[in-house]
């Protein structure tokens, strides 16, 4: 099976109690979606919440760093650890750190959490609705308030996702010539070195996004898909600002799927992006955004749920997800773990 | 949508990768997959709309405009596949 990615390597450690926690990245659901799979909690702060001083740049607007542990407890303790301003990443915002423990009460009574008619999408296993639904129940025993919300152009927030990111990251990547540092292949003159150093080094999936955003950048095309992406991007994000008039918490999956083999899917890019389709949203919108281990599916693989939080308002996200991890009660092990 | 082996030549070069000609047909046709995928967004009117440039509203940090940082020419060659002195080197550009 597949740990989930691209910070899966972080949440198979966790799980594995080979660590009591580990940092991660997410641009487009690369804390969520392996926290998922794992069955540990990951978070993906607000845009410019923690510093990306170090991170390898894949998409500047999108790339935000944050915790992965075994509680959501842990989580906030990391976090709490992990933001604030560094002068050495531009983004990042200078705004006190709350003490992100203290937020967690342990009480969601009267809060108002949003349900998106959007997001059941097809392709979502019966399972994952099925868990969705025990959530919102959760929730409500827990004395929130469940509210129907729409988020209109929730179709649309992965097309705009990859022409958006690869644009990033062909320009962010552009650093890797064989010349400063890194990989380097030999070649007939200048621009060939350059050529074959980036098809040796870089993989097949890397390929095709620096082929895509060098194509959506290049003349001719940035205004119909670059701009127009941007555009899109805007009304993603008044589509959270209107729900936010609302509802204080937006609870979707985190997947639509549990864990996959590793020989299955991967052939199809499309396919494969499919699996970000309620990730990607936040991400473009900038919004602070958790997984949390809820259940397990007919097979026996974890299977996360997903809160989306307005921004800034981590505390509150981990709040609620605490409220949910204790009544998920979420006791499953992975097999092979350090120490059994 | 018009994604073929030329443009697939076209935009290799732009990106700087070597693709071997076997590959480019299959390139053409997964670039393509994925261009028809983004594509959707024509479906939108978006007249009017702001493009997004940063998700939060945050200014740009300003700094003193001095020099703050240099004088560590070792630690950013250290890397450097070839160096000569206290230069990258690369292969001749110039006849």
């Amino acid at each position: 099976m597949v740990p989930g990615g691209s910070s899966g390597g972080s949440a198979a450690s966790v799980a594995a109690n080979s660590v009591l926690g580990a940092t991660g990245t997410d641009t487009g659901g690369s804390i969520r979606q392996p926290a998922a799979f794992c069955g540990i909690t990951g978070i993906k702060p607000t845009y410019g919440r923690c510093s990306r001083w170090g991170v390898v740049a894949f998409a500047s607007s999108l790339d935000q760093a944050g915790p992965m542990t075994r509680s959501v407890r842990d989580c906030a303790i990391m976090l709490e650890a992990m933001a604030g301003y560094d002068k050495k990443d531009s983004t990042s915002i200078n705004r006190p750190v709350p003490s992100y423990q203290n937020e967690m009460t342990g009480s969601i009574k009267g809060k108002r959490i949003g349900v998106p008619k959007e997001y059941r999408v097809d392709g979502t296993s019966d399972e994952i609705i099925k868990l969705w639904e025990q959530g919102i129940e959760w929730m409500r025993d827990a004395g929130a308030e469940i509210v129907d919300i729409s988020l209109p152009h929730t179709k649309y927030a992965l097309p705009a996702y990859y022409i958006v990111a690869p644009a990033e990251a062909s320009s962010n990547l552009a650093r890797y010539d064989g010349i400063r540092y890194g990989h380097r292949v030999e070649g007939e003159d200048l621009n060939d070195l350059y050529c074959k150093t980036r098809a040796d080094g870089f993989g097949d999936e890397v390929q095709r996004r620096i082929m895509i955003g060098a194509y959506v950048l290049s003349a001719g095309f940035y205004d119909a898909y670059y701009n127009k992406a941007r555009q899109v991007r805007t009304l993603i994000a008044n589509d959270f600002k209107a729900a936010f008039g609302q509802v204080d918490a937006i609870l979707t999956p985190t997947a639509p799927t549990p864990a996959f083999g590793d020989n299955e899917i991967q052939d199809d890019p499309i396919a494969m992006y499919l699996n970000d389709v309620f990730t990607v949203p936040a991400s473009l919108a900038g919004l602070p955004a958790m997984s949390v281990p809820a259940g397990l599916s007919n097979d026996g693989l974890p299977l996360g749920l997903h809160l989306i939080g307005q921004p800034f308002e981590e505390g509150e996200l981990l709040n609620i997800g605490g409220v949910m991890e204790k009544a998920a009660a979420f006791s499953a092990k992975p097999q092979l773990r350090a120490g059994a | 949508m018009s994604l073929d082996r030329s443009t697939v030549e076209k935009v290799a070069q732009l990106a700087k990768l070597a693709i071997d000609e076997d590959d480019k047909d299959r390139l053409a046709g997964e670039l393509n997959a994925i261009i028809g995928f983004v594509e959707q967004l024509s479906e939108l009117d978006t007249t009017g709309v702001q493009p997004m440039t940063s998700v939060v509203e945050a200014n740009a940090p300003l700094r003193a405009d001095v020099v703050n940082d240099g004088d560590i020419a070792e630690k950013v060659l250290a890397n450097a596949p070839e160096r000569v002195q206290d230069f990258f080197a690369v292969p001749k550009v110039v006849e």
